[in-house]
């Protein structure tokens, strides 16, 4: 095989130039793929992280019928306490949950004493939500950042402080109705100043749990949505498949279910950018793969059309059907070995020097956004397995042809 | 005992309508350690009897067999591992591969063709190397060679498996004299020293001469069977120069050993 691997690489250096401007090809393809799908990875990464970590968590639990009613916020479909002590059971015991965090969704007026305007509102408790959406403190522009907030404070989405003008310590009344229909107004002292973000609640105001059930008039400890934040955000599915069954299997008197489960990918419209950003990676895998196999079946054609006596030679000689095609095989295997590695070391070059030069970029109403574009291993392996494969595929009908040549054809070609 | 018998052997081409008998029902035999040429005018049928006896073609119809087994109905696989395992070639244009050194190009089929573990194969490449005169030409690429030494290299190549027949069709046909004379000393010298069977077709009388047994085909036909000396110089005339079936037409320039 060794001898194989020597005659097909010497054959590769017999016409260098062709040799270096197909590996050049190759080696811009991989490069392109490789550029590509790590920095739209590392953009898909960052606004999912931005999603998931800021906002909604990788799973909410809700009521039934909730998420289809969530543009009115609804107090009626909150869970109770039976309930949520159900789900916290299962959230529990289950070791890929890493926390968890109680929220009551609300609709509020919010009065500054002078006008008043609507505002949508996540009563949370501020350690639990910490821990379930960690980057939701990096959204607080103004004010203080650690601990979130405390009781009677209240983080305004920044639209609404910079059009009621309000600023850090101000106070302003909230005025709520709860699902009896009665009213109730509360101070709340302006603690930070919250940047939106695109989604779902991303500019929701946030006050304290104890504090909505207060502004709500709410005797039991009933909330509207439950946000878990997975140790492992891969194992998402899986994590959603078995809560799906165990919290499926609680029915209400009419045996219909009463828990209803998302993953953050039915929750939030960037969902489909990022299946966009993964559909459009496929199609430049795709045109990866046709480079590959334009360039490497032209080179081996070529390479076949020029020595065909040279086939009908050591076909003579007694080189069987398999080793011809071996050594065609081999070349285009030699090809794509080379454009793939010398693709995959500028790749990473590239990748470290992007990193290293901190470029940042605006997404939105989000500005300076650093891109930090990294590659998966699994990734690499891949580009570099598709391009060798298809460089052998490419060469296998040339490689074919050659082997099937009649020596005494091959031995007449001019 | 006979290195190669042929009964009735016929060999027929079929183009659409046109059917060409190249080869019409001949029998012959040639004896093992024999230096043998085939000879005559240009679609005689030379070519296509060196094809058949070294299994590139088969026959249509007859018998055949060579180095003791019957070759007439081998399969294409069969015949690749008989022609690596038995039979040598020299071609008219030397063929050897252009990315490979002399001595690898010596070395090609011991190593690609029948495998021989590297010490073995080093060792009797050198031989071969010393047995044509090119024992400090090992490392030189072909295109660093003159045309004799190609030929001398291509001997090699040809006897390096201790092939039992070597079949060489045209061999000085690109060759000036002094080289073509030397080749074919080159040639006996090896079938002396190894007992290999040489059998060659050529246009030159001269070449003819140096022939033990001469063959004469015209039409398809074997005409005459005769020894060297009395070689058929003036039984056709050679016009031109054919350009045989398993042999490139470019013409290489020959220069001096």
């Amino acid at each position: 095989m060794f001898n194989i691997f020597k005659f097909a690489a010497r054959n590769l250096l017999r016409y260098k130039r062709r040799t270096f401007l197909t590996s050049i090809l190759i080696t811009l393809g991989v490069v392109a793929v490789l550029i590509f799908v790590s920095v739209s990875g590392s953009f898909k990464a960052m606004m999912i992280g931005q999603v998931t970590d800021s906002m909604l968590g990788h799973l909410q639990v809700h009521h039934k019928g909730y998420l289809s009613s969530i543009d009115s916020l609804p107090l009626n479909l909150n869970l109770n306490s039976k309930q949520i002590a159900k789900v916290k059971e299962i959230l529990d015991k289950n070791d890929a949950v890493k926390a968890y965090s109680m929220r009551i969704k609300l609709g509020a007026m919010f009065s500054n004493f002078a006008e008043t305007t609507n505002v949508r509102l996540n009563a949370v408790n501020p350690e639990q939500e910490i821990q379930t959406v960690p980057m939701l403190a990096d959204r607080i522009i103004k004010g203080e950042k650690d601990g979130l907030l405390e009781k009677g404070e209240i983080l305004v989405p920044e639209l609404i402080a910079k059009g009621m003008k309000v600023k850090i310590g101000d106070t302003i009344v909230l005025v709520a109705t709860n699902k009896d229909g009665s009213v109730n107004g509360q101070p709340f002292v302006v603690r930070g100043i919250l940047e939106g973000i695109s989604g779902p609640g991303g500019r929701d105001g946030f006050i304290h749990l104890d504090d909505a059930r207060a502004l709500l008039r709410v005797n039991d400890r009933e909330i509207s949505e439950i946000a878990i934040r997975l140790k492992d955000m891969d194992q998402m599915n899986k994590v959603f498949d078995e809560l799906k069954d165990q919290l499926g299997s609680f029915k209400n008197k009419m045996d219909k279910p009463v828990f209803e489960l998302h993953t953050w990918e039915k929750l939030s419209p960037f969902f489909n950018i990022a299946r966009m950003i993964d559909l459009m990676t496929f199609f430049i895998k795709i045109m990866l793969v046709a480079i590959v196999l334009v360039s490497i079946m032209n080179v081996m054609i070529m390479a076949v059309y020029e020595r065909i006596n040279e086939i009908g030679t050591i076909a003579a000689i007694g080189t069987g059907p398999g080793k011809i095609l071996s050594l065609f095989l081999v070349e285009g295997f030699l090809l794509g070995v080379v454009g793939a590695l010398i693709g995959i070391v500028i790749s990473l070059i590239t990748i470290a020097g992007m990193n290293a030069a901190q470029l940042s970029f605006d997404f939105g109403r989000q500005k300076g956004l650093l891109l930090s574009p990294t590659i998966a291993s699994s990734d690499v392996l891949m580009v570099a397995v598709i391009v060798i494969a298809i460089s052998v595929l490419g060469s296998l009908q040339p490689a074919w042809k050659a082997a099937k040549m009649d020596p005494i054809t091959a031995l007449r070609h001019v | 005992m006979t290195l190669v018998t042929a009964k009735a052997l016929e060999k027929t081409y079929i183009a659409g309508d046109i059917t060409v008998r190249a080869i019409r029902g001949i029998d012959f035999t040639i004896e093992p350690a024999s230096f043998v040429s085939f000879v005559g005018p240009s679609g005689s049928g030379k070519s296509t009897l060196l094809n058949m006896i070294g299994c590139l073609d088969p026959p249509t119809n007859g018998f055949l067999e060579v180095a003791g087994q019957e070759v007439t109905h081998f399969r294409s696989k069969e015949s690749a591992r008989f022609r690596g395992d038995h039979i040598g070639f020299i071609f008219q244009d030397f063929n050897l591969i252009p990315v490979l050194t002399v001595f690898e190009n010596i070395e090609y089929p011991l190593q690609m063709v029948q495998n021989w573990p590297t010490g073995k194969r080093k060792q009797r490449v050198q031989e071969l190397l010393e047995a044509v005169g090119m024992k400090d030409q090992g490392n030189k690429f072909p295109s660093q060679i003159s045309g004799g030494q190609k030929q001398r290299v291509a001997v090699a190549r040809a006897l390096v498996t201790n092939a039992k027949l070597v079949l060489a069709d045209e061999p000085t046909a690109n060759l000036d004299r002094e080289t073509a004379n030397r080749i074919i000393s080159l040639m006996k010298q090896m079938r002396d020293e190894f007992g290999t069977t040489f059998i060659f077709s050529t246009h030159d009388s001269k070449v003819m001469k140096s022939a033990e047994k001469i063959f004469t085909l015209e039409d398809g036909k074997l005409e005459q069977q005769a020894n060297g000396k009395d070689s058929p110089k003036n039984k056709f005339t050679f016009s031109g120069v054919e350009a045989p079936a398993w042999q490139g037409a470019r013409r290489a320039n020959s220069r001096a050993i």
